[in-house]
């Protein structure tokens, strides 16, 4: 039986909710990123309990909930643990154009990787295992993106 | 059946308009750290946690995940429940479940806001229906105004009654080391605020803080072994509105009329003014916490202000309502009803310090939010 | 403890661009589950949501569906996160004893929104999502490292394509039934390596709600055929950033199946577990988890795969719906997979039933990167 739905002009409203948003960093980003600005240098924290380092750096540690207060500088190399090479694009959330590659980083000198992008080299040349180091922009701002990227070792 | 409940501890952070040391997973942190001490437990001992806030006041999808390291949640048990303002209330009750049906042992839960770091009142907005109110609606004032402009015109209720309430709640947040705005207000004060929407004033309405709360829930057996004193929970009920601002009741308050009394029948309560010790209310303005008192079957439809003008509600008073300063001082939205419930806990256990209202034995808690929509928590000394 | 059971299924049929809003979406499936059960709305004491506001592009959400969902002058609350969480607290709050029956709902209009804009702010503002970060790019981080710790290849990832896509030719609710080759698959288009299209699920809407009850009520109020019990659950969570775990480590996933086996007294997954609805919005993600849950060993879910042993007619079968690959509405994907189940359990999935459907197994998740579980055992 015809229904009077299927006649109907169907509206779609375009909505796009816009809300201004100031993310307070916190002491122990703040610090992480304030060495990443001023000093181009990443440190991580570690766990007065089990020893487990982190970067980026905790307030808590995530297995035994304690404090960190041990600071230490990384040498900012690593090695990849895994990647991929982004092949859609997404201007507006997206730093750079596709392809480019994600990877995380096992980070020197902490237990935990680090995400971040792989510059500096073929995105198909790209490999799990392969040693890598930080690059820094040479304005930076305190964010994670004042780290360029990180590219192979020589 | 399900198990008995009890709360025992409680721990909030020192709320402010602004945080700016903390990040929204360290505040987090500073709470549940808090709670844990009020315990004296370890985060070992927690088995669940619970977490609750509003997304579009800090723009995170999926909080429970996002806030991990400060939750101590890493290979736990955990989710998210969220309903807007009533929040708070919403992740206590979803505490006391955890708990009650006899999943869990010890569950932590957990609300939160950092309302300053977006626009409060652009979040809000989007609540309306975005092909229908969302345009023309405007916030959370106005509709407060317009109930209020009602009652006083149907039982000559007056600007000086809700203004005895915001000063109640603003000088008693001075005994409250934890509370946002803690300043000396008189009444007149208050009626010589700015206005904002008639009849509600600045000094009648609630701040936007950066705060959290955590509440920690037990079964009977181990509240018994960890807590000298824990806050037991004899009911937890909700009841809401319907969808749509325009077919809102605006003349009273219903959902609270009919989650007080579902709640009071569940506790056995039959004389609230009388049986109740202290009462911890989610009145977001002033207005409110003339006109719901109704709806809490204090009194008669329009007898709350005679009972505000006697004095019932203040300290000194038959019913002490909001020692704590109440909403009116301290407002982190997703923490803002579960603080009202970790208030109405140290009441009992007797942990409140210069707010303590003497002896104890039954507290009422309210959340207010959403779509005019009430979330109800009773505790007592004694086992439900 | 009291047992609960689900006594009634309903939903919308899986779509693109739903002509409904998500609160009708919503009405439409809570009418047919309380149809399903039998039973008048006013048998119906509270009401569970799983909403988002994000998802539904709105504050409050679950303040649009409270009608549709049969919550007016009831209790009613919502979860936020996939239907099996919700699902969970509906439990709890029978188990408590305060409620006898329970409507558990959930909505996802995906064609409304943007999937990488809202999965990129499950990442830290302060940190990831920075970088532009989504599910999409997360997930093939963690294909890429699966691959690699256990040398597997992207072939066998596609075999999970192959398999499910063909499963969803035998249900007529599926929105992608697809004869496909691992070639197919292969030759898809590149989204991000090593992912390509048809290892990703397709945006979708769908909104799907169970009746849950008490044992008291629920044999009072159904046949024996219609009721399905909740057996066992348990729910667990990894850590938080992608590079504090090891992301082909399924420790948080096994902590939770313990804890539903030994709720359901399963002892050995592999014998007593009949069927198995598990979490598929990616390819490799079916056989991570399915290692994860015990079914097989860590490494050799692929294997299993090769041998068919889940496919539609093998010893276990796995996603015999199409799964998450042929219809994936993010926020009610896993109420949708309990309805499933227990459409198998009765006997009433029509041309897709399997064989021998006692004990089934179901699996949600929360998060990016399967950071958290729901395991569900369903039982006759």
């Amino acid at each position: 039986m015809p229904s009077w739905k299927d006649n109907v002009d169907v509206i779609v409203h375009e909505g796009k909710i816009s809300v201004p948003y100031s993310w307070t960093v916190g002491s122990t980003l703040s610090r992480f990123y304030c060495e990443l600005r001023d000093n181009g240098k990443i440190w991580g924290n570690r766990c007065p309990s089990c020893g487990k380092v982190f970067v980026p750096p905790k307030i808590k540690c995530i297995d035994c909930y304690e404090d960190l207060h041990d600071w230490i500088a990384l040498p900012g190399t690593g090695t990849v643990e895994t990647y991929t090479v982004v092949r859609y694009e997404e201007p507006v959330l997206h730093p750079r154009k596709a392809p480019f590659v994600y990877a995380v980083i096992k980070m020197d000198g902490a237990d935990t990787g680090l995400v971040h992008i792989i510059g500096g080299v073929d995105p198909e040349q790209v490999r799990v295992g392969m040693r890598v180091e930080a690059v820094f922009e040479a304005k930076r701002e305190g964010n994670i993106l004042d780290i360029k990227h990180f590219r192979p070792m020589k | 059946m399900g198990k008995r409940v009890g709360i025992i501890g409680v721990g909030q952070t020192h709320h402010a308009a602004k945080r700016l040391d903390v990040s929204g997973v360290e505040l987090i942190a500073e709470a549940v750290t808090r709670a844990l001490d009020d315990a004296q437990l370890t985060m070992g001992d927690i088995d669940a946690i619970v977490i609750g806030n509003m997304d579009h006041f800090e723009n995170i999808n999926y909080v429970d995940m996002w806030a991990t390291d400060g939750l101590g949640s890493c290979m736990k048990p955990v989710f998210k429940v969220t309903t807007g303002g009533t929040t708070g209330t919403t992740v206590g009750a979803c505490g006391y479940y955890h708990v009650a049906s006899g999943l869990f042992d010890v569950v932590l839960a957990v609300g939160w806001e950092k309302n300053s770091e977006s626009d409060t009142q652009a979040a809000i907005a989007t609540c309306a229906n975005p092909t229908l109110e969302r345009d023309p609606f405007a916030g959370a004032i106005g509709p407060l105004a317009t109930e209020y402009s009602m009652y006083m015109k149907a039982y000559g209720a007056t600007e000086s009654d809700s203004a005895m309430v915001a000063a109640r709640d603003r000088n008693n947040a001075l005994n409250n080391p934890y509370a946002h705005s803690r300043q000396a207000v008189t009444v007149e004060d208050v009626l010589n605020s700015p206005m904002l929407s008639y009849p509600v004033k600045f000094l009648d309405m609630c701040p936007r803080s950066d705060g959290s709360c955590a509440v920690i829930f037990a079964t009977e057996e181990k509240a018994k072994k960890l807590c000298p004193k824990p806050a037991w929970v004899h009911c937890s009920v909700v009841r809401h509105d319907y969808t749509h601002f325009g077919d809102l009741e605006w003349k009273f308050m219903p959902t609270l009329e009919r989650a007080s009394a579902a709640a009071y029948k569940l506790a056995g309560i039959t004389n609230p003014l009388k049986e109740f010790d202290v009462a911890e209310l989610y009145i977001p303005c002033s207005t409110c916490g003339v006109k719901w008192m109704d709806s809490l079957w204090f009194c008669e439809h329009g007898g709350a202000p005679k009972l505000i003008r006697k004095g019932t509600f203040d300290m000194d008073g038959q019913l002490p309502i909001n020692p704590s300063g109440g909403v009116i001082s301290t407002n982190p939205i997703g923490a803002t009803a579960l603080i009202r419930v970790g208030e109405a806990a140290w009441q009992i256990m007797g942990k409140a310090g210069a707010r303590q209202v003497p002896n104890v034995k039954k507290a009422l808690c309210t959340g207010f939010g959403g779509c005019s929509w009430t979330d109800l928590m009773i505790l007592g000394a004694d086992l439900p | 403890m009291e047992k609960v059971a689900i006594i009634g299924v309903g939903f919308t049929k899986y779509d693109r661009n739903s002509p409904l809003t998500f609160a009708e979406m919503v009405f439409e499936a809570t009418s047919k589950a309380i149809a399903d059960a039998g039973i008048s709305k006013d048998d119906v004491d509270n009401v569970v949501s799983a909403s988002s506001d994000f998802w539904d592009g709105r504050t409050i959400s679950s303040m649009a569906i409270s009608d549709a969902s049969n919550a007016f002058g009831k209790d009613i609350t919502t979860v936020e996160g996939d239907g099996t969480f919700a699902a969970l607290y509906g439990m709890m709050r029978i188990l408590s004893g305060s409620f006898g029956v329970t409507v558990v709902c959930a909505h996802h209009k995906g064609t409304e929104s943007s999937m990488n804009g809202i999965t990129n702010c499950a990442f830290d503002p302060l940190v990831e999502r920075r970088l532009g970060i989504d599910a999409v790019s997360s997930a093939a981080l963690q294909a890429r490292r699966y691959m690699n710790k256990y040398g597997l290849s992207e072939e066998q990832f596609a075999l999970v394509s192959v398999k499910n896509h063909g499963n969803a030719m035998r249900n007529p609710l599926s929105l992608l039934p697809m004869e496909i080759t691992v070639d197919d698959v292969m030759n898809s288009r590149k989204i991000a390596d090593p992912l390509k299209l048809l290892d990703c699920s397709p945006v979708t809407d769908g909104a799907c709600t169970l009746v849950l009850a008490a044992e008291r009520f629920a044999k009072k109020m159904t046949t024996n055929k219609k009721r399905v019990w909740l057996k066992g659950v348990g729910h667990c969570a990894d850590a938080f950033r992608l590079g504090d775990r090891d992301l082909a480590d399924t420790r948080a996933l096994k902590r939770a199946a313990k804890r539903a086996y030994a709720m359901a007294g399963i002892d050995d997954p592999r014998k007593e577990i009949d069927f198995a609805e598990v979490y598929d919005a990616f390819s490799y993600m079916e056989p991570l988890w399915l290692e994860g849950l015990g079914i097989c060993d860590d490494g050799k879910g692929c294997e299993y795969l090769e041998r068919g042993y889940f496919d539609y007619g093998g010893k276990l079968p796995v996603n015999a719906s199409g799964g998450r690959l042929s219809a994936n509405p993010v926020q009610s994907a896993g109420l949708y997979a309990m309805a499933e189940a227990t459409l198998q359990l009765r006997g009433k999935a029509g041309k897709h039933q399997v064989r021998n459907a006692e004990t089934a197994l179901v699996h949600g998740i929360n998060g990016m990167c399967g950071q958290s579980h729901c395991v569900w055992i369903l039982g006759k």
